[in-house]
């Protein structure tokens, strides 16, 4: 019984901080990678959000398994060639896709009315469906994973002018990313800070009142925050209209790039049809 | 909760992205006209509080645990068009930079979770806490709800579009090419963990916060509450009617006082010191007192004490009175005002001292 105490001690403290640790170094592990030289880092952000964006489109609108598994062998050389390690891919996206993906799909094989496939109680059309659902995850996640860990996330963000994204949305959602990185830091420090005055397990319902206060004062944080910010802003000038610095240059490298996805895409969704 | 890609056809996300645009669209209209140049640093802190608060790890009854979406919080906070596009900006970012969720499902999530999540828990919100005060616990059961009732109503929404799937897309052998559940499959699965973990967990964070801001911080729950019915504001429109009936029932006893001139007599024990030497007042005695006959002359306390006070309206019959009937009215709305003024004046004092009290302490 003291075993289970022992164990569970601090234990949803833990498990808060370490999914809040995991967020924050995901984005500072994707600033580091973005800073190395490879083959994506060169790119004009447009060309590889247009690019990898069209990839994702395509590996959605194919029916066909090899094209699917084509595609995700190209997202995956073209992610080592820019730096970033296997390990690293196979940590950070497959992993998740093929835990989830793979835990829903699976009683599709068995469900999935069709064809049996050796006697098995399984069948032909419930294996491809299953198989489609979990290549297109993992491929998805892997080109996404490509496109940010090699652009800095404010270019990517700004890039999602090519698609007609109305800038202010496109200044919030960088806002959002910064501040998600202080909050994220807020709230870690928050759970630590209570982490290190634990001397005792935590029933559940204290660990809920926890977690409910704790939101609760993040929020006025939060929202503290926010005035503090704005006010910041009307400082430097903020009268309600907002900009972005356009500083991004097409180069031959550039032209030549979105070409080859523009091919890639276009041959894949015909092929996949 | 968070679709992933290729669960849905391009086509469905498509739908789902367009259907997300009108919305968003109004929504950044009446987020402009309420909140004007501050609304950006608003919504991005509170996209990111979004963001942050999913991570949360709420324990659950029975040993598991769930993450909150704070859809029904942010609702109750910043209301259902600010909530919608903070959510949304939260989707967005999850989606792009963090794996969670798909990038051509972003559609999907925003619509099902930050768009119809935001205007149901508005809608259970406000049904429930109607125009109880700030800090009521139906304010928390209200809050709750919201965030249970939308959690659920975006689950739905996620399993009738993973549903449709095997019905619209499939290739010439029969394969699903997207979600392979039917309805009969999607929806009870779906439901049944939202109806239970991950509604009790947003259940727990919106009722939970709401209660703590009501302790702590109750301003921030004033935005969406609507018309109130607190202490300071619920006396003029609630009591209102009331009191008018009370003033015209006032108003018709006073005209109806000249009736108590048809009374014959005093009423029994109230004999004033002249009465005693008065032959006809004396037979009135003696018939109030089963027959028992008055003293010959008035008790010597009463004689005494008579003469210290004379009222300006004795026997509600002032002398420079002519009429009998307006003696009566008269002194009737003289006596109603007197009350009326010493209850104002006790009232008032009666505030101040309240309003004195906690800084006197």
């Amino acid at each position: 019984m003291s075993d289970v105490h022992v164990r569970k001690r601090g234990g949803f403290i833990e498990h808060t901080l370490e999914g809040l640790h995991a967020a924050m170094e995901r984005a500072l592990y994707a600033e580091t990678v973005a800073s190395r030289r490879g083959l994506l880092q060169q790119l004009d952000p447009r060309v590889k959000v247009a690019g990898l964006l069209s990839l994702v489109v395509a590996v959605a609108l194919a029916a066909k398994l090899w094209l699917i598994g084509a595609i995700l062998a190209l997202a995956v050389t073209v992610a080592c060639l820019s730096a970033i390690p296997l390990r690293v891919i196979a940590g950070r996206a497959w992993l998740g896709a093929l835990l989830f993906s793979g835990m829903i799909a699976t009683p599709a094989i068995f469900l999935t009315p069709g064809t049996p496939l050796y006697g098995l109680p399984i069948t032909v059309q419930g294996l491809r469906t299953a198989s489609f659902l979990v290549l297109r995850a993992v491929s998805a996640a892997t080109l996404m994973l490509a496109l940010v860990y090699t652009t800095p996330w404010n270019h990517v963000l700004k890039a999602l002018r090519i698609f007609r994204v109305p800038v202010v949305f496109v200044v919030i959602l960088g806002m959002t990313c910064r501040y998600i990185l202080l909050l994220l830091e807020t709230a870690h420090q928050m759970f630590e800070s209570r982490k290190s005055r634990t001397v005792n397990a935590i029933t559940p319902a204290e660990q809920r009142r926890l977690a409910v206060a704790g939101s609760g004062v993040l929020l006025g944080k939060t929202l503290q925050m926010s005035d503090e910010v704005y006010l910041a802003m009307r400082a430097r000038g903020f009268r309600g209209e907002v900009f972005l610095l356009e500083d991004f240059h097409m180069r031959k490298l550039d032209w030549l790039a979105l070409g080859t996805f523009a091919l890639l895409a276009a041959f894949s969704i015909w092929a996949g049809r | 909760m968070h679709i992933p890609d290729g669960y849905l056809s391009p086509a469905t996300c498509a739908t789902l992205y367009a259907g997300c645009v009108p919305f968003w669209r109004m929504a950044l209209q009446r987020v402009k006209k309420g909140l004007h140049s501050r609304q950006v640093p608003l919504l991005s802190l509170f996209a990111a509080f979004s963001f942050v608060i999913m991570m949360f790890n709420l324990p659950l009854p029975g040993g598991t645990t769930g993450h909150a979406t704070g859809i029904g919080l942010a609702t109750v906070v910043i209301g259902p068009w600010a909530a919608m596009l903070a959510v949304s900006v939260a989707l967005i970012v999850q989606a792009l930079f963090f794996g969670d969720g798909g990038v051509t499902a972003i559609g999907a999530n925003c619509f099902n979770m930050a768009i119809a999540g935001s205007l149901v828990a508005y809608a259970v919100y406000r049904l429930i806490a109607g125009r109880s005060a700030l800090a009521s616990a139906r304010r928390v059961v209200a809050a709750g709800l919201a965030g249970y009732v939308a959690i659920n109503v975006s689950a739905l929404l996620a399993a009738v579009e993973f549903g449709i799937q095997p019905l619209l897309y499939k290739d010439a052998a029969g394969t699903p090419l997207y979600c392979p559940y039917p309805l009969s499959i999607a929806i009870p699965a779906m439901m049944i963990g939202h109806l239970t973990i991950a509604g009790l967990a947003e259940l727990a964070v919106s009722a939970g916060v709401v209660a703590f801001l009501q302790r702590s911080d109750l301003s921030l729950l004033r935005s969406t509450a609507g018309k109130l019915i607190d202490a300071a504001q619920a006396l003029p429109p609630a009591a209102a009617r009331p009191l008018r009936a009370l003033w015209a029932g006032l108003a018709a006893l006073m005209v109806l006082t000249p009736l108590g001139i048809l009374a014959a007599g005093s009423a029994w024990g109230e004999w004033m010191a002249s009465d005693y030497a008065n032959p006809a007042a004396r037979a009135q005695i003696a018939a109030a007192s089963f027959n028992h006959g008055a003293p010959q002359l008035a008790p010597q306390g009463l004689q005494r004490l008579s003469s210290v006070w004379t009222a300006p309206f004795a026997r509600y019959a002032p002398p420079y009175i002519r009429g009998v009937a307006f003696g009566y009215l008269l002194s009737a709305m003289f006596g109603v005002g007197l009350i009326v003024v010493a209850i104002l004046l006790l009232g008032r004092f009666t505030q101040n001292a309240v309003r004195a009290g906690p800084e006197a302490v």
